[in-house]
């Protein structure tokens, strides 16, 4: 049963590590603004002409029937 | 009806601008068109169609050359070194996603751009610049050049970074929530059945463990509470954060004892949720309309910098050292800052943000100028009389700063309730100690401490968060944004309204225009048009709008002459327009009403009639008011509308005009003297004072990001016609309140009924407190929501 002691010291590291995180979240500021962020990630990168990108680049003709992804860039 | 222009999305009327086969409505947005799209940018226009923000005037010439002096640009710049350099600016027309997407791609419209990053709800761009390659009044200026105009005042300049409580909050609300799971857990097995056999070994880790995690809870976290307390009882006052703190401490104190005696593992849990718990409340009801600003003064409204001539050699100096003696410069559309003397060129002054006046007045050279007027016109040159603080209008505004407001921490229900309630609470934990004393002394100690634990007032401290939270959030949606919760609970006092014309009951830009006498000829009026749009009086615009089409005349031998009219040459006949006297050479019969005498070739054509057109349902929003309360209205305009007026507000006795800013205060704090509570209506700065002396001033705004003065609320003026339905709201929602005090009593009951029998044992504490609190939170949250949708708020 002594063994339910080291699980509770374990289980305040791992919280505690995860409370740190927290904290140093807030204080960063990621707190701040909670609505930017959500709309950024769905701005594409810009594409760059002289890098060759790892992923082929999808377009509209290669995959017609895609209707996803063409209703993605449709509308909005 | 044209097509919408690409940019804007505004009409383009019957002759578009035509770049690159796409319409514009003006030579403004084509121009951005065409910048973004030399930048390859037009994906601006494809993640929000036509986002794009119309401005009248983009002539900048010289309006921004005060960021070139040091001292302002180091205030303005959070950051500065080695060439780097970061500023933050306040843009209020950001609105879309696509203002986000142009705005963090600055870098590809200018090259010494590093890093732009927006803050949405802000409404703030930080840009990350190379201050080598291009200075903060380029940049100011390339946002201008894509009509993302920054809001550069004295007022953010002054400001130091104030976001640091809502993080402190969140910090708070963190450490918290980490100790209350893990001592939940510790505290778990006493719950259980056969938990009294835990070993010693079990009782007495977890006891130090919940001591060892309490400790930050009890010091840091709740540590707001104690000096709301400590505060309220220097001014001799029983708040209810005295019960709590009295909850917390005798808690603290309990579960320590019973730690170190080995007794059991206490009621941390207990103490650390109902900690937890309310700091949730506290960020509920602390949501702030963060890009709003209820705190603005003159300062936000006045110019960074001015344009001071000495030796001939112009130069911009921050405003702070606008000394008296010194010659200062004002062009076209710039406001004047200090009291000064004209000394040269033709001033014709617009007061209509002061004095809510909204005719220009010309001045002569040697007059006096009063801060806060707007020059229309050429540049003319002014001597400082007064400095800036002294000026008598800025003085005027800022006297009563510290005007009455009914405190937020006093005077209010919970704090009524809580008086009584803390005073009660003591009677019955003494006489229960005393009681025991006499019976069972062993127990008196525990019984006294029991009541004071279990009556601890959490869900009594929750109630009005979350009631006037989930109000001030449905207040939100119905386009009425109010400074903090107390607010509405002073609305609900409101016996008196007073409402401010110009602007708050009447529209602002559209006007009421008839034409009387002999009808003109479409040409003519065309002509007439072409003629006003000459002009930048108000009377002038307002003919302008109000006749439609676009033909245009060339107009020659063009004269303004001030207070009187205007003349010209359109199409070789002559055109008059202005005053009776000016256009028929007879005096004027009636100086309240507005007439625009009109002059046509050869003979006086007649004269257009020019009347405020009211706010839509404002006979009903006026009716649905004057029910429960006593209406007045203040004016800041001549009696020329008062026949129209006093059908609406009843009697004659209820109705002022020609009253000055001063006047309006005044009469606020008479009314206030005779014991009423008043709410006022108003949108300018000429109602400034009044809405600082009533006892909740609100401002109506076509955009409510743009300036409006100090004020406990702001409304959409769309959103008029809601006002009764949002003061019949706040009723409801006091009423909520008070309905939850009452659950909240009856499980006080149900623990007290437990603690003056000296058996409360930690389980009874750790499942009353937690399920009070959150079925108290539930009623009132769920109820606000039931009655607003039912309300259609």
């Amino acid at each position: 049963m002594t063994v339910i002691i080291l699980l509770v010291i374990v289980g305040i590291v791992v919280a505690g590590g995860f409370l740190i995180g927290f904290i140093w979240a807030v204080r960063n500021g990621q707190y701040d603004d909670l609505y930017s962020p959500s709309v950024r990630i769905l701005f594409d990168e810009p594409k760059q002409a002289d890098s060759i990108s790892p992923f082929p680049e999808i377009s509209e003709d290669k995959y017609p029937n895609n209707s996803k992804l063409n209703n993605l860039t449709k509308s909005d | 009806m044209g097509l919408p222009c690409v940019h804007c999305g505004e009409d383009c009327g019957v002759q578009p601008i035509v770049w690159n086969d796409k319409p514009f409505c003006c030579h403004g947005c084509s121009t951005v068109y065409q910048i973004l799209n030399k930048s390859k940018l037009e994906k601006y226009y494809e993640i929000q169609p036509m986002a794009g923000i119309k401005v009248e005037k983009t002539d900048y010439d010289q309006k921004y050359a005060y960021l070139e002096n040091e001292e302002i640009a180091s205030k303005l710049l959070t950051f500065s070194d080695g060439g780097i350099s970061v500023v933050t600016l306040f843009i209020p027309t950001i609105h879309c996603a696509s203002c986000i997407w142009l705005l963090e791609n600055l870098h590809t419209l200018d090259q010494g751009v590093i890093q732009s990053t927006v803050n949405f709800p802000r409404k703030q761009v930080t840009i990350r610049f190379d201050n080598r390659e291009v200075s903060l009044r380029q940049l100011v200026e390339l946002l201008g050049s894509i009509h993302y105009v920054p809001e550069i005042t004295l007022d953010q300049m002054d400001k130091t970074e104030s976001n640091h409580s809502s993080r402190n909050l969140l910090l708070k609300i963190g450490i918290s929530g980490f100790s209350f799971m893990n001592v939940m857990l510790y505290n778990f097995p006493e719950y259980l059945p056969g938990g009294e056999q835990l070993g010693s070994l079990f009782t007495g880790f977890f006891g130090a463990m919940s001591f060892v995690l309490a400790l930050p809870v009890v010091f840091y976290c709740a540590n707001d509470y104690y000096l709301s307390a400590f505060k309220g009882l220097k001014h001799k006052l029983i708040n209810i954060d005295l019960p709590i703190t009295l909850g917390i401490f005798t808690l603290f104190a309990q579960s320590t004892y019973e730690i170190i005696t080995g007794q059991g593992i206490g009621y941390m849990d207990s103490l650390i949720g109902l900690v937890f718990f309310m700091l949730i409340g506290k960020f509920y009801q602390g949501k702030t309309y963060q890009a709003l600003s209820f705190e603005r003064d003159y300062k936000s409204y006045f110019p960074v910098a001015v344009t001071r001539i000495s030796d001939n050699v112009e130069e911009s100096i921050p405003l702070s050292q606008l000394k008296e003696g010194n010659r200062i410069l004002i062009r076209n559309q710039e406001l004047i800052p200090a009291d000064a003397i004209l000394l040269s060129g033709k001033a014709n002054i617009d007061y209509s943000f002061v004095t809510g006046e909204s005719v220009p007045l010309a001045k002569k050279t040697g007059e006096m100028i009063f801060a806060g007027g707007r020059q229309k016109g050429s540049s003319i040159e002014l001597e400082v009389v007064h400095q800036v603080e002294q000026s008598y209008l800025t003085q005027l505004w800022n006297q009563d700063k510290a005007a009455e407001k009914p405190d937020n921490q006093l005077n209010t229900l919970i704090n009524n309730v809580s008086e009584y309630f803390t005073v009660i609470i003591l009677i019955i934990a003494a006489s229960a100690g005393i009681y025991w004393l006499f019976n069972n002394p062993g127990l008196a100690l525990f019984a006294f401490t029991s009541v004071l634990i279990i009556a601890c007032p959490c869900a009594l401290a929750l109630t009005v968060p979350f009631t006037f939270g989930s109000t001030m959030r449905v207040y939100g949606r119905a386009g009425f944004y109010i400074k903090n919760t107390g607010v509405i609970e002073n609305l609900r006092k409101i016996d008196t309204i007073v409402f401010d014309k110009t602007g708050t009951i009447t529209l602002n830009h559209s006007m009421n225009i008839h034409f009387k006498g002999e009808k003109p000829s479409q040409e003519t009026l065309m002509m007439i048009k072409s003629l006003t749009s000459h002009s930048s009086h108000p009377l002038s615009i307002s003919i302008k709008e109000s006749i439609a089409g676009d033909q245009r005349f060339e107009v020659t031998d063009f004269q303004e002459i001030p207070s009187l009219g205007i003349t010209g040459l359109v199409n070789g006949i002559r055109i008059n327009l202005g005053s009776r006297k000016f256009v028929t050479g007879k005096s004027d019969e009636n100086p309240n009403a507005s007439h625009v005498y009109c002059f046509v070739g050869d003979r006086i054509a007649g004269y257009f009639s020019i009347a405020n057109s009211y706010r839509p349902g404002l006979k009903t929003v006026i009716d649905e008011l004057g029910k429960h309360h006593t209406l007045y209205l203040l004016s800041g305009d001549n009696e020329s509308e008062k026949n129209n007026l006093i059908p609406l507000f009843g009697k004659e006795e209820y109705l002022r005009f020609n009253q000055s800013p001063q006047d309006k205060m005044q009469f606020i704090k008479q009314l206030k003297q005779q014991g009423k509570k008043v709410l006022m209506i108003g949108d300018g700065l000429n109602d400034a004072g009044a809405l600082m002396e009533s006892t909740v001033g609100l401002t109506i705004a076509d955009d409510i990001y743009s300036f409006s003065p100090a004020c406990d609320g702001i409304i959409e003026s769309k959103k008029f016609q809601k006002l009764p339905a949002i003061f019949r709201f706040s009723k409801l929602s006091n009423r909520v309140v008070i309905i939850s005090f009452g659950i909240s009593f009856l499980y006080n009951l149900v623990g007290l009924y437990f603690a003056v029998q000296g058996s409360l044992s930690p389980i009874i504490a750790a499942i009353l407190m937690p399920i009070s609190s959150v079925s108290v939170v539930a009623f009132a949250t769920f109820s606000i929501r039931y009655l607003a949708n039912k309300r259609s708020l």
